[in-house]
Protein backbone atom coordinates (compact mmCIF):
# COMPACT_ATOMS: atom_id res chain seq x y z
CA UNK A 1 0.00 0.00 0.00
CA UNK A 2 1.24 3.01 -1.20
CA UNK A 3 2.69 4.94 1.79
CA UNK A 4 0.23 8.46 2.72
CA UNK A 5 3.43 10.80 3.03
CA UNK A 6 4.73 9.98 -0.54
CA UNK A 7 1.33 10.11 -2.41
CA UNK A 8 0.49 14.04 -0.84
CA UNK A 9 4.24 14.83 -1.66
CA UNK A 10 3.29 13.45 -5.54
CA UNK A 11 0.13 15.69 -5.31
CA UNK A 12 2.45 19.05 -4.35
CA UNK A 13 4.44 18.61 -6.55
CA UNK A 14 2.01 17.69 -9.57
CA UNK A 15 0.20 20.80 -8.41
CA UNK A 16 3.48 23.12 -8.55
CA UNK A 17 4.20 21.99 -11.92
CA UNK A 18 0.45 22.81 -13.39
CA UNK A 19 0.99 25.94 -11.83
CA UNK A 20 4.22 26.70 -13.88
CA UNK A 21 2.31 25.65 -17.21
CA UNK A 22 -0.51 27.54 -16.40
CA UNK A 23 1.44 30.86 -16.23
CA UNK A 24 3.39 29.83 -19.05
CA UNK A 25 0.03 29.26 -20.97
CA UNK A 26 -1.58 32.69 -19.66
CA UNK A 27 2.11 34.26 -21.28
CA UNK A 28 1.44 32.70 -23.97
CA UNK A 29 -1.46 34.00 -24.70
CA UNK A 30 -0.46 37.23 -24.01
CA UNK A 31 2.30 37.19 -26.45
CA UNK A 32 0.03 35.66 -28.97
CA UNK A 33 -2.14 38.40 -29.31
CA UNK A 34 0.79 40.97 -29.85
CA UNK A 35 2.49 38.21 -32.14
CA UNK A 36 -1.12 38.32 -34.20
CA UNK A 37 -1.22 41.97 -34.09
CA UNK A 38 1.86 42.14 -35.41
CA UNK A 39 1.30 39.47 -38.17
CA UNK A 40 -1.48 41.29 -39.21
CA UNK A 41 -0.23 45.00 -39.09
CA UNK A 42 2.57 43.36 -41.51
CA UNK A 43 -0.08 42.24 -44.11
CA UNK A 44 -0.73 45.29 -46.24
CA UNK A 45 2.67 45.63 -46.72
CA UNK A 46 3.68 42.23 -47.79
CA UNK A 47 0.44 42.62 -50.09
CA UNK A 48 1.28 45.81 -51.30
CA UNK A 49 4.25 44.88 -52.63
CA UNK A 50 3.18 41.61 -53.87
CA UNK A 51 0.39 43.61 -56.31
CA UNK A 52 3.18 46.09 -57.25
CA UNK A 53 5.42 43.38 -57.88
CA UNK A 54 2.99 40.95 -59.94
CA UNK A 55 2.30 44.37 -61.78
CA UNK A 56 5.78 44.94 -62.56
CA UNK A 57 6.67 41.65 -63.93
CA UNK A 58 3.98 41.35 -65.84
CA UNK A 59 5.24 44.45 -67.62
CA UNK A 60 8.60 43.63 -67.85
CA UNK A 61 8.25 39.16 -68.13
CA UNK A 62 9.66 37.71 -71.20
CA UNK A 63 12.17 40.48 -72.08
CA UNK A 64 15.82 39.71 -72.17
CA UNK A 65 17.72 40.88 -69.19
CA UNK A 66 15.08 40.03 -66.39
CA UNK A 67 16.97 40.26 -62.86
CA UNK A 68 18.20 36.69 -61.76
CA UNK A 69 16.18 37.27 -58.68
CA UNK A 70 12.96 37.39 -60.30
CA UNK A 71 14.15 35.05 -63.75
CA UNK A 72 15.82 32.35 -61.44
CA UNK A 73 19.65 31.24 -62.51
CA UNK A 74 18.19 29.38 -65.33
CA UNK A 75 19.31 26.31 -63.04
CA UNK A 76 18.10 24.49 -60.26
CA UNK A 77 21.00 22.57 -58.98
CA UNK A 78 21.80 24.22 -55.84
CA UNK A 79 18.85 24.56 -53.33
CA UNK A 80 19.12 26.83 -49.95
CA UNK A 81 16.40 25.85 -47.28
CA UNK A 82 15.84 28.22 -44.81
CA UNK A 83 14.18 26.44 -41.67
CA UNK A 84 12.95 29.13 -39.39
CA UNK A 85 12.07 27.91 -36.09
CA UNK A 86 11.72 29.20 -32.62
CA UNK A 87 14.19 30.10 -29.83
CA UNK A 88 12.59 28.31 -26.69
CA UNK A 89 11.14 24.69 -26.33
CA UNK A 90 8.16 23.59 -24.77
CA UNK A 91 5.70 24.94 -27.43
CA UNK A 92 4.28 21.15 -28.51
CA UNK A 93 4.58 20.08 -31.67
CA UNK A 94 5.83 23.21 -33.42
CA UNK A 95 9.45 22.74 -33.78
CA UNK A 96 9.22 19.01 -35.01
CA UNK A 97 6.38 19.73 -37.26
CA UNK A 98 8.84 22.37 -39.27
CA UNK A 99 11.48 20.11 -39.18
CA UNK A 100 9.87 17.25 -40.52
CA UNK A 101 8.52 18.53 -43.19
CA UNK A 102 12.17 20.24 -44.11
CA UNK A 103 13.55 16.98 -43.80
CA UNK A 104 11.18 14.89 -46.50
CA UNK A 105 11.91 18.42 -48.58
CA UNK A 106 15.86 17.82 -48.09
CA UNK A 107 15.13 13.73 -48.44
CA UNK A 108 13.14 14.67 -51.93
CA UNK A 109 15.96 17.25 -53.69
CA UNK A 110 18.89 15.18 -52.64
CA UNK A 111 17.15 12.14 -54.23
CA UNK A 112 16.83 14.55 -57.30
CA UNK A 113 20.24 14.69 -57.17
CA UNK A 114 20.08 18.34 -56.70
CA UNK A 115 22.84 20.30 -53.87
CA UNK A 116 20.86 21.46 -50.43
CA UNK A 117 21.99 23.96 -47.96
CA UNK A 118 20.48 24.79 -45.03
CA UNK A 119 20.00 28.05 -43.40
CA UNK A 120 18.44 27.75 -40.20
CA UNK A 121 17.01 30.99 -38.32
CA UNK A 122 16.32 29.46 -34.76
CA UNK A 123 18.32 27.47 -31.73
CA UNK A 124 15.59 24.63 -32.06
CA UNK A 125 15.86 23.71 -35.35
CA UNK A 126 19.84 23.94 -35.30
CA UNK A 127 19.20 21.29 -32.42
CA UNK A 128 16.82 18.75 -34.27
CA UNK A 129 18.79 19.19 -37.55
CA UNK A 130 22.53 19.07 -36.25
CA UNK A 131 22.90 15.27 -36.05
CA UNK A 132 21.59 14.27 -39.55
CA UNK A 133 22.15 17.28 -41.77
CA UNK A 134 25.09 19.35 -39.96
CA UNK A 135 27.01 19.13 -42.97
CA UNK A 136 24.33 20.87 -45.07
CA UNK A 137 24.13 23.80 -42.77
CA UNK A 138 26.01 27.18 -44.19
CA UNK A 139 24.72 29.60 -41.58
CA UNK A 140 22.66 29.75 -38.35
CA UNK A 141 20.75 33.24 -37.18
CA UNK A 142 20.41 33.20 -33.52
CA UNK A 143 17.64 35.81 -32.28
CA UNK A 144 17.00 34.89 -28.83
CA UNK A 145 17.91 38.39 -28.15
CA UNK A 146 15.32 39.78 -29.84
CA UNK A 147 11.88 40.61 -27.96
CA UNK A 148 9.29 41.77 -30.57
CA UNK A 149 10.99 41.32 -33.93
CA UNK A 150 11.60 44.52 -36.07
CA UNK A 151 12.00 44.83 -39.21
CA UNK A 152 15.81 45.01 -38.90
CA UNK A 153 16.23 42.38 -37.33
CA UNK A 154 15.28 40.45 -40.92
CA UNK A 155 17.34 42.46 -42.67
CA UNK A 156 20.75 41.11 -42.39
CA UNK A 157 19.44 37.37 -42.74
CA UNK A 158 18.25 38.86 -45.96
CA UNK A 159 21.19 40.57 -47.04
CA UNK A 160 23.13 37.31 -46.22
CA UNK A 161 20.85 35.50 -48.45
CA UNK A 162 21.31 38.10 -51.57
CA UNK A 163 25.19 38.06 -50.92
CA UNK A 164 25.36 34.41 -50.80
CA UNK A 165 22.86 34.04 -54.66
CA UNK A 166 24.96 37.19 -55.55
CA UNK A 167 28.12 34.93 -55.30
CA UNK A 168 26.12 31.92 -57.21
CA UNK A 169 26.43 29.47 -54.44
CA UNK A 170 22.31 28.30 -54.74
CA UNK A 171 19.90 28.54 -57.39
CA UNK A 172 16.65 28.23 -55.75
CA UNK A 173 15.53 29.48 -51.86
CA UNK A 174 12.52 28.75 -50.30
CA UNK A 175 11.57 29.19 -46.33
CA UNK A 176 10.15 26.80 -43.85
CA UNK A 177 8.03 28.17 -41.49
CA UNK A 178 4.37 27.66 -39.52
CA UNK A 179 1.52 29.83 -40.92
CA UNK A 180 -0.56 31.03 -38.38
CA UNK A 181 -4.26 30.33 -38.53
CA UNK A 182 -5.67 29.76 -35.11
CA UNK A 183 -4.30 29.18 -31.75
CA UNK A 184 -5.08 25.81 -32.32
CA UNK A 185 -3.73 25.17 -35.85
CA UNK A 186 -0.72 26.04 -37.93
CA UNK A 187 -0.25 24.98 -40.94
CA UNK A 188 3.62 24.20 -41.78
CA UNK A 189 4.31 26.24 -45.27
CA UNK A 190 7.04 26.00 -47.80
CA UNK A 191 7.50 29.58 -49.35
CA UNK A 192 9.98 30.07 -52.87
CA UNK A 193 11.74 33.37 -52.13
CA UNK A 194 14.23 33.35 -55.31
CA UNK A 195 13.21 33.05 -57.90
CA UNK A 196 10.92 34.97 -56.75
CA UNK A 197 7.22 33.51 -56.45
CA UNK A 198 4.90 36.01 -57.57
CA UNK A 199 1.19 34.68 -57.04
CA UNK A 200 -0.52 34.37 -60.40
CA UNK A 201 2.32 33.92 -62.31
CA UNK A 202 4.76 30.88 -62.05
CA UNK A 203 8.12 32.69 -61.56
CA UNK A 204 8.13 34.07 -64.95
CA UNK A 205 7.90 30.74 -66.49
CA UNK A 206 6.75 30.74 -70.52
CA UNK A 207 3.50 28.89 -69.64
CA UNK A 208 2.27 31.08 -67.72
CA UNK A 209 3.28 34.44 -69.87
CA UNK A 210 0.12 34.07 -71.76
CA UNK A 211 -2.07 34.81 -68.62
CA UNK A 212 0.17 37.44 -67.64
CA UNK A 213 0.37 39.38 -70.75
CA UNK A 214 -3.85 40.24 -70.71
CA UNK A 215 -2.94 43.59 -68.91
CA UNK A 216 -1.96 44.41 -65.67
CA UNK A 217 -4.05 41.73 -64.62
CA UNK A 218 -2.58 39.56 -61.48
CA UNK A 219 -3.70 37.06 -58.53
CA UNK A 220 -2.12 39.34 -55.94
CA UNK A 221 -3.88 39.96 -52.64
CA UNK A 222 -5.05 43.14 -53.47
CA UNK A 223 -7.17 44.31 -56.55
CA UNK A 224 -5.29 45.24 -59.15
CA UNK A 225 -5.58 49.29 -59.26
CA UNK A 226 -8.23 50.20 -62.12
CA UNK A 227 -6.46 51.94 -64.29
CA UNK A 228 -9.35 53.30 -66.35
CA UNK A 229 -7.16 52.20 -69.77
CA UNK A 230 -4.42 54.28 -68.31
CA UNK A 231 -0.72 53.21 -68.06
CA UNK A 232 1.73 53.77 -65.09
CA UNK A 233 4.60 56.02 -65.77
CA UNK A 234 7.65 54.63 -64.24
CA UNK A 235 10.14 57.09 -62.46
CA UNK A 236 12.89 55.99 -62.90
CA UNK A 237 12.10 53.28 -65.34
CA UNK A 238 9.92 49.62 -64.92
CA UNK A 239 13.89 47.70 -64.46
CA UNK A 240 15.07 49.93 -62.04
CA UNK A 241 12.02 49.65 -59.93
CA UNK A 242 12.57 46.38 -60.06
CA UNK A 243 15.71 46.12 -59.04
CA UNK A 244 15.47 47.76 -56.58
CA UNK A 245 12.03 46.14 -55.17
CA UNK A 246 13.36 42.69 -55.39
CA UNK A 247 15.95 42.62 -52.78
CA UNK A 248 13.17 44.80 -50.21
CA UNK A 249 10.78 41.88 -51.73
CA UNK A 250 12.73 39.38 -50.16
CA UNK A 251 13.32 41.18 -46.89
CA UNK A 252 9.47 41.66 -46.92
CA UNK A 253 8.62 37.84 -47.45
CA UNK A 254 11.19 37.24 -45.08
CA UNK A 255 9.92 39.35 -42.30
CA UNK A 256 6.09 38.30 -42.94
CA UNK A 257 7.28 34.42 -42.63
CA UNK A 258 9.34 35.54 -39.08
CA UNK A 259 6.08 37.24 -37.91
CA UNK A 260 3.82 34.33 -38.72
CA UNK A 261 6.37 31.92 -37.17
CA UNK A 262 6.59 33.90 -33.66
CA UNK A 263 2.49 34.14 -33.81
CA UNK A 264 2.20 30.26 -34.31
CA UNK A 265 5.02 29.46 -31.72
CA UNK A 266 3.10 31.04 -29.10
CA UNK A 267 -0.46 29.66 -29.99
CA UNK A 268 1.68 26.33 -30.32
CA UNK A 269 2.73 26.54 -27.13
CA UNK A 270 -0.49 28.34 -25.39
CA UNK A 271 -2.21 24.76 -26.46
CA UNK A 272 1.07 22.51 -25.43
CA UNK A 273 0.68 24.35 -22.15
CA UNK A 274 -3.36 24.67 -21.54
CA UNK A 275 -3.49 20.33 -22.45
CA UNK A 276 -0.46 20.27 -19.80
CA UNK A 277 -2.36 21.85 -17.17
CA UNK A 278 -5.27 19.89 -17.94
CA UNK A 279 -3.24 16.59 -17.82
CA UNK A 280 -2.12 18.05 -14.09
CA UNK A 281 -5.38 18.29 -12.68
CA UNK A 282 -6.57 15.19 -13.74
CA UNK A 283 -3.28 13.48 -12.41
CA UNK A 284 -4.11 15.47 -9.20
CA UNK A 285 -7.81 13.82 -9.14
CA UNK A 286 -6.85 10.96 -9.18
CA UNK A 287 -3.80 11.12 -6.44
CA UNK A 288 -6.48 12.70 -4.39
CA UNK A 289 -8.67 9.66 -4.72
CA UNK A 290 -6.26 7.26 -3.92
CA UNK A 291 -5.06 9.29 -0.66
CA UNK A 292 -8.19 9.58 0.11
CA UNK A 293 -8.59 5.94 -0.24
CA UNK A 294 -5.64 5.04 1.20
CA UNK A 295 -6.37 7.35 4.45
CA UNK A 296 -9.53 5.80 4.40
CA UNK A 297 -8.19 1.99 4.83
CA UNK A 298 -5.78 2.91 7.11
CA UNK A 299 -8.36 4.40 9.53
CA UNK A 300 -10.23 1.24 8.82
CA UNK A 301 -7.82 -1.27 9.99
CA UNK A 302 -6.71 1.02 13.17
CA UNK A 303 -10.31 0.38 13.80
CA UNK A 304 -10.56 -2.88 13.52
CA UNK A 305 -7.50 -3.32 15.07
CA UNK A 306 -8.65 -1.30 18.48
CA UNK A 307 -12.01 -3.55 18.14
CA UNK A 308 -10.27 -6.71 17.73
CA UNK A 309 -7.94 -6.19 20.64
CA UNK A 310 -10.89 -5.25 22.96
CA UNK A 311 -13.14 -8.31 21.56
CA UNK A 312 -9.86 -10.10 22.93
CA UNK A 313 -9.98 -9.13 26.40
CA UNK B 1 -13.71 64.39 -59.45
CA UNK B 2 -13.41 64.29 -55.35
CA UNK B 3 -11.11 67.29 -53.76
CA UNK B 4 -9.34 64.59 -51.70
CA UNK B 5 -7.09 61.52 -52.56
CA UNK B 6 -7.12 58.60 -50.51
CA UNK B 7 -3.42 58.36 -48.85
CA UNK B 8 -1.75 55.09 -47.49
CA UNK B 9 1.73 55.15 -45.40
CA UNK B 10 2.94 51.34 -44.77
CA UNK B 11 5.49 50.52 -43.28
CA UNK B 12 6.82 46.87 -43.06
CA UNK B 13 5.38 46.57 -39.75
CA UNK B 14 1.91 48.39 -40.01
CA UNK B 15 -0.56 50.40 -41.56
CA UNK B 16 0.99 53.96 -40.71
CA UNK B 17 -1.74 56.45 -42.13
CA UNK B 18 -4.90 56.11 -43.72
CA UNK B 19 -6.73 59.48 -44.69
CA UNK B 20 -7.88 61.68 -47.43
CA UNK B 21 -5.61 64.03 -48.20
CA UNK B 22 -6.19 67.23 -49.97
CA UNK B 23 -2.30 66.91 -51.18
CA UNK B 24 0.65 65.20 -50.63
CA UNK B 25 4.33 65.97 -50.94
CA UNK B 26 6.36 62.64 -52.03
CA UNK B 27 10.78 62.74 -52.20
CA UNK B 28 10.85 60.75 -55.19
CA UNK B 29 14.29 59.91 -56.07
CA UNK B 30 14.29 61.56 -59.58
CA UNK B 31 12.70 64.93 -57.54
CA UNK B 32 9.90 65.78 -55.01
CA UNK B 33 6.51 65.81 -56.41
CA UNK B 34 3.44 66.92 -55.45
CA UNK B 35 0.41 64.56 -55.83
CA UNK B 36 -3.07 66.27 -55.90
CA UNK B 37 -6.22 64.55 -56.69
CA UNK B 38 -6.60 63.13 -60.22
CA UNK B 39 -2.46 62.53 -60.50
CA UNK B 40 -2.06 60.53 -63.44
CA UNK B 41 -0.58 56.75 -62.53
CA UNK B 42 2.92 57.03 -61.42
CA UNK B 43 4.93 54.47 -59.82
CA UNK B 44 8.24 56.12 -58.12
CA UNK B 45 11.15 55.23 -55.71
CA UNK B 46 11.84 57.23 -53.14
CA UNK B 47 15.23 58.87 -51.80
CA UNK B 48 15.61 59.39 -48.11
CA UNK B 49 13.41 62.62 -47.44
CA UNK B 50 10.08 63.80 -45.94
CA UNK B 51 6.72 63.53 -47.26
CA UNK B 52 4.68 66.39 -46.17
CA UNK B 53 0.74 65.64 -46.15
CA UNK B 54 -1.77 68.29 -46.05
CA UNK B 55 -5.43 66.94 -45.27
CA UNK B 56 -8.59 67.95 -45.99
CA UNK B 57 -9.49 70.45 -43.55
CA UNK B 58 -6.92 72.81 -44.29
CA UNK B 59 -4.49 73.32 -41.27
CA UNK B 60 -0.37 71.85 -40.73
CA UNK B 61 0.66 69.77 -42.75
CA UNK B 62 2.21 66.71 -41.08
CA UNK B 63 5.56 66.33 -41.72
CA UNK B 64 6.92 62.73 -41.99
CA UNK B 65 10.58 61.25 -43.12
CA UNK B 66 10.55 58.35 -44.36
CA UNK B 67 13.65 56.14 -45.84
CA UNK B 68 13.75 53.65 -48.66
CA UNK B 69 10.85 52.44 -50.42
CA UNK B 70 8.70 53.46 -53.19
CA UNK B 71 5.39 55.42 -54.00
CA UNK B 72 2.19 54.35 -56.18
CA UNK B 73 -0.29 56.62 -57.35
CA UNK B 74 -3.44 55.02 -59.04
CA UNK B 75 -6.85 56.41 -59.81
CA UNK B 76 -7.63 55.16 -56.00
CA UNK B 77 -5.37 57.27 -54.33
CA UNK B 78 -1.73 57.24 -52.90
CA UNK B 79 0.24 54.46 -51.67
CA UNK B 80 3.99 55.05 -50.41
CA UNK B 81 5.32 52.05 -48.73
CA UNK B 82 8.52 52.77 -46.42
CA UNK B 83 10.64 51.03 -44.91
CA UNK B 84 11.68 53.41 -42.49
CA UNK B 85 8.76 55.89 -41.41
CA UNK B 86 9.62 58.75 -38.49
CA UNK B 87 7.01 61.55 -37.38
CA UNK B 88 9.52 64.22 -37.39
CA UNK B 89 6.92 66.22 -34.46
CA UNK B 90 8.09 63.17 -32.27
CA UNK B 91 11.78 63.85 -32.23
CA UNK B 92 13.26 67.37 -31.41
CA UNK B 93 16.25 69.32 -32.64
CA UNK B 94 17.95 69.03 -30.06
CA UNK B 95 17.78 65.38 -29.12
CA UNK B 96 18.65 64.46 -32.62
CA UNK B 97 22.01 66.88 -32.79
CA UNK B 98 22.93 65.02 -29.85
CA UNK B 99 22.60 61.60 -31.28
CA UNK B 100 24.39 62.89 -34.20
CA UNK B 101 27.42 64.18 -32.21
CA UNK B 102 26.86 60.53 -30.19
CA UNK B 103 27.25 58.77 -33.91
CA UNK B 104 30.48 60.87 -34.86
CA UNK B 105 32.03 59.59 -31.56
CA UNK B 106 31.32 55.95 -32.50
CA UNK B 107 32.90 56.21 -35.81
CA UNK B 108 35.97 57.66 -34.17
CA UNK B 109 36.28 54.71 -31.24
CA UNK B 110 35.41 52.14 -33.91
CA UNK B 111 38.12 49.80 -34.21
CA UNK B 112 37.25 47.36 -36.94
CA UNK B 113 36.28 47.55 -39.95
CA UNK B 114 33.09 45.94 -39.69
CA UNK B 115 32.28 48.67 -36.38
CA UNK B 116 33.43 50.90 -38.48
CA UNK B 117 31.25 50.66 -41.49
CA UNK B 118 28.31 50.09 -39.43
CA UNK B 119 28.67 53.31 -37.24
CA UNK B 120 29.39 55.25 -40.80
CA UNK B 121 26.24 54.30 -42.09
CA UNK B 122 24.57 55.15 -38.63
CA UNK B 123 26.27 58.61 -38.89
CA UNK B 124 24.94 58.72 -42.70
CA UNK B 125 21.28 57.94 -41.57
CA UNK B 126 20.86 60.51 -38.02
CA UNK B 127 22.76 63.37 -40.77
CA UNK B 128 19.86 62.46 -43.28
CA UNK B 129 17.02 62.85 -40.51
CA UNK B 130 18.64 66.28 -39.04
CA UNK B 131 18.90 67.87 -42.44
CA UNK B 132 14.93 67.11 -42.93
CA UNK B 133 14.00 68.21 -39.49
CA UNK B 134 15.91 71.73 -40.12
Amino acid sequence: MANLKDLKTRIQSVKSTQKITKAMQMVAASKLRRAQEAAEAARPYAGRMASVLSGLAASVAGQPGMPPLLAGTGREDVHLVIVATSERGLCGGFNSNIVRAAKKRIIALQGDGKTVKLLCIGRKGVAQLKSQYGALIVDTVDLSHVKSLAFADVQPIAERVLAMFGDGEFDVCSVFYARFKSALTQIVTEHQLIPAAISGQASGQDDDAGTNDAGNENGGETPPPDLKGSIYEYEPDEEEILQTLLPRNLSVQLFGALLENAASEQGSRMTAMDSATRNASDMIDALSLKYNRTRQAVITSELIEIISGAEAL
Amino acid sequence: MSDSIHFELVSPERLLMDIAAASVVVPGSEGDFTVLPGHAPVMSTIRPGVVEVMETGGGEPSRLFVRGGFAEVTSEGLVILAEEVIVLADVSREELQQKVADAGEDVEDARTDEEKRLAIEALARLTELAEAKS
